[in-house]
């Protein structure tokens, strides 16, 4: 493949948003009020058109036959390159509201740095996101909030659940070698540049909702270079079902 | 919140377009007036239909009770002089 810096690069991004709209799918019916269910499942399908997007892009990059539904719907565990932390279950909705919240905060000062990319049409998608991210940021750094700075029980439950994500927030900043390629070509955002606006903006919010920053200075990773944890295979084979099924099938 | 397993009410308004006027479309619940937004924002506007959203706590509006309509509305209903249907209108005017 010619591109294949930026081929990889693309699905660096749009992996993220894919696995996160499904999570966020499987809310659909299940969230805890009708309310929040559709909240999450519109933040899903804002996601995904995202990810359409993208997809298109790199299969028109790839430049053989293939098409987006191919490379969301037909890769195996090892080839998709989201971060660990999108992938995490829908434990509780705490668990749900911080891995969205960990997401957004980094997801904005992303977009808001590729908006500047000498790709237009990375540029384009980044500058029409960027409305959606602003409110699905805004959604959950409200429910950080109101559960760290509630009652007893949605202050515990909000603690556990950053506790248990925190692990996961370091790798947003790893760089992979495509990343690296696309910013020496002006066309990809420099991730490491972002560490300290996040943490900063995360820090802020955490404390003005009386949570503590964990101590834990161990972090995973592993997730943009294919490597998964337990949960991914799970949710793939959800997302992956129909199509392997039956196999291209359209509706 | 004083009860914990429910929250309050809220009554929905949503200006489809500048210049129209805010309509309700229906209600739904939330903790407060903030979640409220949010809450009528997903639940009322996803299909881009407002410009503007108003929000007013369910307890908050005093309605008419039904058992008074014959003293409420009643009266109105052998009035129709009071609808302006007793003039001769020239051609001109259009849209009346």
């Amino acid at each position: 493949m010619k591109n294949e810096n930026l081929y990889k690069y693309i699905l660096g991004i749009a992996d993220n948003s894919l696995i996160l709209g499904q999570r966020l799918g499987e809310l659909t019916g299940h969230g805890p009020s009708l309310e929040t269910d559709i909240a999450c499942t519109n933040i899903s399908l804002d996601l995904f058109g995202q990810v359409r997007s993208y997809y298109q892009y790199a299969a028109k990059i790839a430049g053989d036959n293939r098409t987006e539904d191919d490379i969301a719907m037909l890769r195996k565990e090892r080839e998709y390159v989201n971060v660990l932390l999108v992938e995490q279950p829908n434990t509780d909705f705490a668990y749900t509201m911080a891995r969205q919240f960990l997401f957004d905060v980094y997801h904005f000062l992303f977009l808001t740095e590729l908006q500047k990319s000498k790709d237009l049409t990375l540029s384009a998608i980044a500058n029409k996101s960027i409305k959606e991210v602003s409110y699905h940021l805004r959604f959950s750094t409200d429910w950080i909030k109101r559960l760290g700075d509630g009652t007893e029980v949605s202050h515990q439950k909000m603690q556990e659940a950053i506790d248990g994500l925190w692990t996961y927030t370091d790798e947003l900043f790893h760089q992979t070698e495509a990343d690296i390629a696309m910013v020496s070509d002006g066309i990809g955002v420099d991730v490491t540049k972002l560490k300290e606006a996040y943490y900063n903006k995360v820090n802020a919010v955490l404390e003005e909702s009386t949570l503590q920053i964990p101590e834990s200075k161990w972090f995973q990773k592993g997730g943009k270079k294919g490597i998964h944890t337990e949960h991914l295979g799970y949710l793939l084979s959800d997302l992956q079902y129909m199509q392997r099924a039956y196999p291209n099938m359209e509706w | 919140m004083s009860d914990k397993k429910n929250w309050p009410l809220w009554e929905i308004f949503v200006r489809s377009k500048n210049g129209l006027e805010h309509r309700h479309c229906g209600s739904l619940h939330a903790a407060d007036e903030d979640m409220a937004l949010e809450n009528a924002r997903d639940v009322y506007t996803r299909r881009s239909e407002g410009v503007s959203i108003w929000v007013v706590e369910s307890k908050n509006i005093t309605a008419s009770n039904p058992e008074n309509n014959g003293e409420m509305f009643e009266p109105a209903h052998d009035k129709v002089y009071r609808h302006p249907t007793f003039y001769d209108l020239p051609d001109e005017v259009k849209h009346m």
